[in-house]
């Protein structure tokens, strides 16, 4: 039934300018350099110079010997500077080299880490250690937040997504993350349905709102949108914001802007009328 | 002023749903136009993309799969003009893919069940597709011939990869361009056209096959296609063409059964 | 950021389904003998939407002389149609399933237009279901036999085929498809308040070029089908509505050798064990009652749910029902549409009250409902006991029973527990046990952790007051044929 929801007009230009406020503008990639990530930060800000009304996005995630570039690029903006940590995306490597990568990217200035779930542990039916690395990691933190990433295209089934988060969100994540966007597949309605209601539960149980962020496969503003209308029918309009619900993504920005465009034209945009980065 | 030059027709191989010329760039002739002359890469190419294929052609709905095979009789009437055939074989065979249409979701409750075993347990068979299935076409009815064991062996709910008659290739190959707007997903069918003798033995022996339909009516190859296919366990089914509509469906089932396995699958009822 | 966030709400803006594109007649006939003719002794009617109460069309009653007509059509043509070949019957209805995919959205926003459910539901339900049922059964033309353990068969002749008001168009592609597919004609009888999708399907069968006579389509009221049920030259009945009104045909057709086969009402029991996924049971519930406002026979009706954890279902049934959406039936995003007429409205209002009366405790949404239109918002009944009217007696509506068990055998008992039995739902991650107790319900379709599914290779029907004779799959060929 949610699946079905038909966004148009006013609900839709709120829902797209929501949804912009929402995406942490992410790169990592191998060949990723100062260059790109200054532009991308710039491109976070101010998504489009020509529709002012369009908010600056949440976040900029990048590896963590770009984070001191990215503190750079978004001095005084308010746009959160994440950093992804753990040996990601794989999490193939000892807890002490997870956390001496956690540290680095505190101490260049992460805001935000976005660690990566041992599916090595979790695959086994470790959940002990899952969850230890998992606390390890928070204390690396300090102040910064942590997004947990359970990797679900690896997870196998529902019920072990569903498991994978609530003993996530049980360790002391701030934020549960569906997908580091390297696997096969990112966030399904299916598995965001899924984390939404764990979430629920878990809110419902122990009192803490925890965030959750749906990365991977989002690249459409259709696709945004029914993640808004899983995350309003779920939780509620309190958790449409960005301190609750991220989107992960990279092309979908220059997709809501075109959406939102046509919006206000009603004449379809192409993509180079905005920046790609 | 002269009279118009027209275009002239290119025939070319369908597999993977692309149009491609033999990879070993020979050709024969027929009715005065240059045909490929197939080459055992060009079967192994053909087996790959059927298998490729395969899973998700079997993976689709019966209900789609009868649209499909619905859509395919739908092009074929609207292309009949083109086909240098009898117009009565060519509305045979329109009419053989509407009779097979209809079965792809009639075949589960026809040839399977559920098993009333004397244990606690809900026991059910279910028909399936074997994979994919060889077809080695007649001469004659050279289009009808093909059709009437193509469509059993698609709606059954496998690809296929027919070797077509050397003699009358050319119905088979334009049928390849009806087959291309008809929604069928590419590699579902793959159609050869070539040298039965020098290509026949390739596919049999090919271990990828899971069945191969052998209507070629020659007693020394059929042999031949016994001994190749035994080295894979291939299920082989000989057969005269149809030569009518009424042949072609006459005995549905046997066509039906010769390309599908049958699971049997078990769970307890009990608290 | 620091200071008070203000808070986001987030609405969802109307998403109508456009009528621009339906076009509809001023006024309708009847169907009979392949043209729409002024009726001879029916009246004409306007036929309304009953969500704004407006007229969507004119149309016309069937009155005694119409109903002969049409009968004497049918009859006239069955011979010639029983000869063809199944070939080609079943070609004819493939041409038909394939217009109705062509028209699919004009008949989805007609379909709301007329009966008042959403258009998500008649887009993505009852129009693609007509389509296939047209197309699943026009592959068994040619293929009757194999449908029937290798007997050689014939059909009966000129079937009479009456069907309500909940799913207009589909139910007569359910009596239609078969019956054509057995080489006998039809007169179909489409509901009082819902003939317009029925008399675009009439058009349809003139494009698909269907012999004159082999379909009539004859809106009438409840005098109309008892008219035709009682022609003297009728070989068979097919009824889908009421129980009372299908016990009345039964009795009508006493002594006279017609065939028969009766979908009827429905108190359905949809049951939710301890160890069920509670979310997705939630959502089965929603669809089992919700559904077209629940005017659904199979709806699931009663809701049985293991004492353990009764509470937290109900709990999460509550928080649920209060996002489901009542409103505009063109409009995407609505969820329950409007009720089908003021008298059902009525009945269920009746229901309602008296339910409150016996002493069970009424939850209902709270939602904003049009001023014009009949509307009933989503409601929850606990503290039921069985023998509560509103426990067993059909509402039809939006309303959902709810009752509690502790053991699998009480489960058992108390869904068997009604002079109903059409359908059941059954939610438990274990599947032994969804088994076992599908084999215990005295229900003619049994959903296991799902709920109102329907395909047309898939037999459908009751057991007991819910009625007799399956529609789908080859079980549905059995009523249309006589062994020869």
């Amino acid at each position: 039934m949610l699946g079905k929801r038909s966004i148009k007009t006013t609900a839709k230009q709120q829902g797209i300018r929501l949804a912009v406020s929402m995406m942490d503008l992410t790169t990592l990639e191998g060949a990723d350099t100062p260059g790109k990530v200054r532009h991308l930060c710039a491109k976070a800000v101010c998504p489009a110079p020509t529709m002012p009304e369009i908010p600056s996005c949440a976040a900029v995630c990048v590896y963590p010997s770009l984070i001191g570039v990215v503190r750079e690029g978004l001095e005084g903006t308010g746009v959160k500077a994440a950093s992804v940590a753990t040996a990601f995306p794989s999490g193939q490597a000892s807890l002490e080299v997870k956390l001496r990568d956690t540290e680095e990217a505190v101490a260049a200035g992460a805001e935000e880490i976005d660690m990566v779930i041992s599916r090595e542990a979790f695959l086994a039916g470790d959940d002990t250690r899952v969850m230890e690395e998992i606390v390890r990691v928070k204390e690396a933190c300090g102040d910064a937040h942590l997004k947990v990433i359970i990797e679900t295209a690896e997870l196998g089934s529902y019920d072990h997504v569903r498991h994978a988060s609530m003993i996530s969100m049980e360790a002391g994540a701030d934020f549960i993350k569906t997908s580091t966007g390297k696997a096969s597949s990112g966030a399904t309605p299916g598995v965001t349905l899924v984390m939404l209601e764990a979430v629920r539960d878990y809110m419902e149980r122990t009192g803490r709102p925890v965030g959750m962020k749906a990365a991977g496969g989002v690249s459409t503003s259709k696709a945004a949108l029914h993640r808004l209308v899983l995350v309003k029918e779920t939780l509620g309009d309190e958790w449409l914001t960005p301190e609750r619900f991220r989107i992960g993504a990279s092309s979908l920005l220059n997709d809501l802007l075109m959406q939102y465009q046509k919006t206000q034209s009603g004449h379809y945009a192409r993509p180079e009328d905005f920046s790609k980065e | 002023m002269t009279g118009r030059l027209p275009v002239r027709k290119t025939y070319k191989l369908y597999v993977g749903g692309a149009f491609v010329r033999s990879e070993s760039g020979r050709y024969d002739g027929s009715r005065g136009f240059n045909v490929p002359r197939g080459s055992r890469k060009d079967v192994r190419d053909a087996v790959k993309a059927a298998r490729s294929a395969s899973g998700p052609w079997a993976a689709r709905t019966a209900y789609n799969r009868g649209q499909i095979l619905y859509r395919c009789a739908e092009a074929l009437e609207s292309r009949a003009v083109d086909f240098a055939v009898d117009r009565p074989e060519i509305d045979a065979s329109i009419d053989v893919l509407v009779h097979y249409a209809g079965w792809t979701d009639k075949l589960q409750p026809v040839m399977g069940g559920i098993n009333p075993v004397a244990a606690p347990f809900l026991s059910f068979s279910l028909p399936e597709p074997t994979g994919v299935v060889g077809v080695v076409a007649p001469d004659s009815p050279a289009l009808l011939g093909l059709v009437a064991e193509l469509a059993p062996a698609l709606a059954a709910g496998n690809t296929a990869v027919c070797l077509l008659s050397g003699d009358h290739p050319l119905p088979g190959l334009d049928l390849a361009e009806v087959l291309g707007i008809a929604d069928v997903p590419g590699g579902v069918v793959n159609l050869l056209s070539g040298r039965r003798a020098e290509l026949a033995p390739v596919l049999a022996a090919h271990h990828a096959l899971n069945a191969i339909v052998d209507v070629s009516e020659d007693a020394a190859l059929g042999a031949e296609i016994d001994r190749l296919a035994s080295e894979s366990v291939t299920r082989v089914r000989h057969s005269g063409p149809a030569t009518s509509y009424d042949e072609a469906v006459r005995d549905p089932l046997s066509r039906l059964e010769a390309v599908t396995e049958l699971k049997t699958a078990w769970h307890p009822v009990g608290a | 950021m620091t200071g008070t966030r203000t808070q986001v709400v987030w609405d969802y803006a109307p998403a109508p389904e456009s009528p621009d594109h339906v076009r509809l007649r001023d006024s309708y006939g009847l169907f009979i003998g392949g043209e729409f003719r002024d009726p001879v002794d029916g009246e004409r009617v306007p036929t309304i939407n009953p969500a704004t109460e407006e007229s969507v069309a004119e149309i016309a009653f069937a009155g005694p002389q119409d109903v002969r007509a049409a009968v004497e059509a049918a009859r006239a043509a069955q011979p010639r149609w029983a000869g063809l070949s199944g070939l080609e019957r079943g070609k004819y209805l493939f041409r038909v399933a394939r217009l109705i995919q062509e028209r699919a959205r004009e008949l989805a926003v007609v379909e709301s237009m007329d009966g008042g459910k959403p258009v998500r539901e008649s887009r993505d339900v009852d129009v693609p279901l007509a389509a296939a049922h047209f197309f699943h059964y026009a592959g068994w033309a040619d293929k009757l036999s194999y449908g029937v353990g290798g007997r050689e068969v014939a059909p009966l002749g000129v079937a009479a085929q009456i069907v309500p008001w909940n799913f207009p168009l589909l139910m007569a592609a359910w009596k239609l498809a078969p019956a054509l597919a057995c080489g006998n004609t039809a007169v179909l009888k489409p509901a009082e308040t819902t003939p317009l999708t029925a008399l675009l399907l009439a058009e349809i069968c003139q494009e698909a070029e269907l012999p004159e006579g082999v379909v009539s389509i004859i809106p009438g009221d409840g005098s109309t089908g008892a008219t035709l049920v009682r022609d003297p030259d009728i070989d068979k009945v097919a009824f889908t509505g009421s129980t009372s009104v299908g016990k009345d045909i039964q009795a009508a057709l006493a002594g006279r050798g017609v065939s028969l086969t009766l979908e009827l009402g429905g108190k359905s029991a949809n049951v939710v064990f301890e160890d069920a996924a509670l979310d997705q049971a939630v959502e089965g519930i929603v669809n089992g009652i919700f559904f077209n406002q629940g005017h659904v026979c199979c709806a699931g009706s009663r809701l049985l749910i293991q004492e353990s954890v009764a509470d937290v279902v109900v709990g999460k049934l509550w928080e649920r029902m209060g996002r489901l959406r009542v409103g505009d039936p063109l409009d995407k995003n609505t969820d329950v549409g409007a009720i089908n007429s003021r008298e059902q409205l009525e009945r269920i209002e009746e229901l309602v009250d008296a339910g409150e009366g016996e002493g069970a405790q009424r939850r209902t949404v709270a939602c904003e409902l049009p001023d014009r239109g009949f509307w009933y918002a989503p409601t929850i009944f606990t503290e039921v006991a069985p023998a509560h009217r509103i426990a067993v007696e059909e509402i039809f509506g939006p309303v959902v029973s709810v009752l509690t068990f502790r053991t699998q055998a009480e489960a058992i008992d108390k869904a068997n527990n009604s002079a109903y039995g059409l359908a059941a739902g059954i939610w438990t991650d274990k599947g032994a046990k969804a088994f076992e107790v599908a084999s215990a319900l005295q229900a003619g379709v049994v959903w296991q952790n799902t709920y109102n599914h329907f395909d047309p290779s898939a037999a459908f029907g009751g057991y007991k007051e819910s009625g007799f004779g399956r529609e789908g799959g080859p079980a549905g060929l059995r009523p249309y044929l006589r062994i020869a």
